[in-house]
């Protein structure tokens, strides 16, 4: 195995930073530039946002769900059971649904960009599509990154919206709340700081998840353990970015909060 | 596209002109100023070893890897100095087949021969028949709504020249077109390559580790009334236009015709050749 020095792996990083975001900085700036690839956009709008809406549906039941269990009991304890729409549904907008959704979105659809992208530079794809004259940014990155963008908008909008039914659902059956109730408290508890909040951060994060799927791909190397290897980065990097990120975010949309 | 103004070249005779180019990735030197020229309508056999740079002049003459030091013209302008978005334009008067054909894979052979036309968007019936008549040249019209994967590598190859040739290119770039083929493919591949050269007089780099290709491209011609390659002996009049070049250690050790290289008595080329 090589060992790179602490140099070496600064200069590498530093690199890797500097590729990144001009990669990113050409995708932005390709939405303004001719030409664009409409029906490729719509293409993996379709693949991006049709194909995750299942997984993210299921994701964001379920976590509605078991924020109603989990929170009930201390609920319970202080005589507010009543509340429990609120909580869920502050949870759910606010934090769980855009970060939930993104990491679904991250597991399947950076790694998905990754393996695509770099499957294709590894068997000359990415240099014949220069060679014949198209800018792989524009045909590639370009498309996707606008997709993605729009679609996890989209998609944490129903996430939210199957989370607090998911909620809704352990209520009813589990705590036998009221459902007037519970979409009471629900929708009263909700600022459109909030919801502006829920809504900002799925744009962030759709544009990490997926600038760093198509940067690993098309700075992938070496054969088919390299498809895997950059498979595996995008993945680990998107997520933790994705986290690191709404962290940043958090705070500073509470600074707006009125 | 206009070629660079005060740019004392011939570009009227010569359509690729490499200057003292030189090329290192980190510390391994792929070309050591490498200076040689490809005429208009000549075809330039590049031989060499695994590694001794021959695809990287391919890729170079493209733009796609710029070199450390020295000038590229093509077709009168300065690659090695022009952006990503000049090169685009260049490079529709160029073809390449690459080493793996380098198909999209999960594009049809309708539109991967057809990828920069559409790119063009030119109407869909003169698309259509572009496509049927360079696929009619690599005598491939039945593939052409196959996927790559459900094509023979030698099948593969040839929709890579179709791909390649269908804007009638005035350079055609073939990274080792016949590599890891059978002979019987091979020869089909190079009787392809013959006929572009002699019916659309095409210049071309053709890299190859197999000498037989070149020596065969340097003693045959295209017959159009068979179909077929003919050897040229007995026909003195008839030119080929078919030049070698051999790369060894990132330096030119040979620029000449078959004839030459025969007589050549480098002890490392007679081994080459023999």
């Amino acid at each position: 195995m090589e060992l790179i020095s602490p140099a070496g792996y600064a200069k590498r990083a530093v690199w890797a930073v500097q590729e990144y975001t001009l990669l990113s900085a050409q995708a932005i700036v390709n939405v303004f530039r001719q030409p664009r690839y409409v029906a490729d956009t719509i293409q993996q709008a379709d693949l991006i946002g049709v194909g995750s809406l299942p997984i993210v549906a299921m994701a964001g039941g379920f976590t509605g769900l078991v924020l109603a269990l989990n929170y009930s009991p201390t609920l319970e304890r202080f005589g507010v059971l009543t509340l429990t729409g609120q909580v869920v549904s502050l949870s759910m907008v606010r934090e769980l649904g855009p970060v939930i959704t993104s990491l679904m979105m991250a597991g399947r659809n950076a790694t998905g960009m990754a393996s695509e992208i770099g499957s294709m530079k590894v068997t000359e794809q990415i240099d014949a599509m220069r060679a014949l004259g198209t800018d792989p940014t524009k045909k590639l990155v370009t498309p996707r990154v606008v997709a993605t963008v729009v679609m996890l908008f989209f998609l944490t909008i129903i996430s939210d919206l199957v989370g607090l039914f998911g909620g809704y659902i352990y209520s009813a059956a589990v705590l036998h709340l009221d459902s007037y109730q519970y979409w009471t408290s629900a929708y009263q508890t909700l600022t459109y700081n909030d919801v502006i909040t829920g809504l900002i951060k799925p744009i962030f994060f759709g544009f990490i998840i997926a600038t760093v799927g198509c940067y690993y791909g098309i700075s992938t190397t070496g054969g088919t353990q390299g498809v895997g290897r950059s498979t595996t980065q995008a993945m680990v990097t998107s997520s933790v970015l994705i986290l690191a990120v709404d962290a940043v975010l958090a705070q500073l949309l509470l600074l707006l909060r009125p | 596209m206009e070629p660079l103004e005060n740019q004392p070249l011939d570009t009227i005779h010569k359509t690729i002109i490499f200057e003292n180019v030189s090329l290192a990735f980190e510390d391994l030197v792929v070309l050591d100023g490498i200076s040689f020229e490809l005429k208009r309508g000549e075809t330039k056999v590049l031989l060499g070893v695994s590694g001794s740079g021959k695809s990287t002049v391919l890729k170079l003459c493209l733009g796609l890897i710029k070199p450390d030091s020295g000038h590229i013209y093509v077709m009168g302008h300065d690659v090695t100095t022009m952006s990503e978005e000049e090169l685009f334009d260049l490079r529709s008067h160029l073809g390449i087949v690459f080493q793996e054909s380098a198909l999209f894979d999960s594009l049809p052979v309708r539109e991967n021969v057809a990828f920069r036309l559409m790119e063009e968007h030119l109407p869909e019936d003169e698309i259509e028949k572009r496509v049927r008549e360079a696929l009619s040249f690599v005598e491939l019209e039945d593939a052409i709504d196959k996927l790559p994967s459900e094509l023979s590598g030698g099948m593969r190859r040839r929709v890579g020249i179709a791909r390649a040739i269908i804007t009638h290119p005035e350079i055609l770039l073939y990274d080792s077109p016949t590599g890891g083929l059978d002979p019987i493919t091979s020869t089909t591949i190079i009787e392809l390559i013959m006929k572009q050269r002699d019916v659309s007089k095409t210049s071309a780099l053709l890299v190859s580790h197999r000498l037989q290709d070149g020596f065969m491209l340097a003693s045959h011609y295209y017959d159009p009334a068979t179909n077929h390659m003919q050897p040229v002996d007995g026909r003195p009049m008839r030119d080929v236009h078919t030049s070698f070049m051999m790369l060894r250690d990132g330096k030119v050790i040979f620029d000449g015709t078959a004839q030459q290289l025969g007589q050549v008595q480098d002890p490392y080329i007679r081994e080459y050749i023999t």
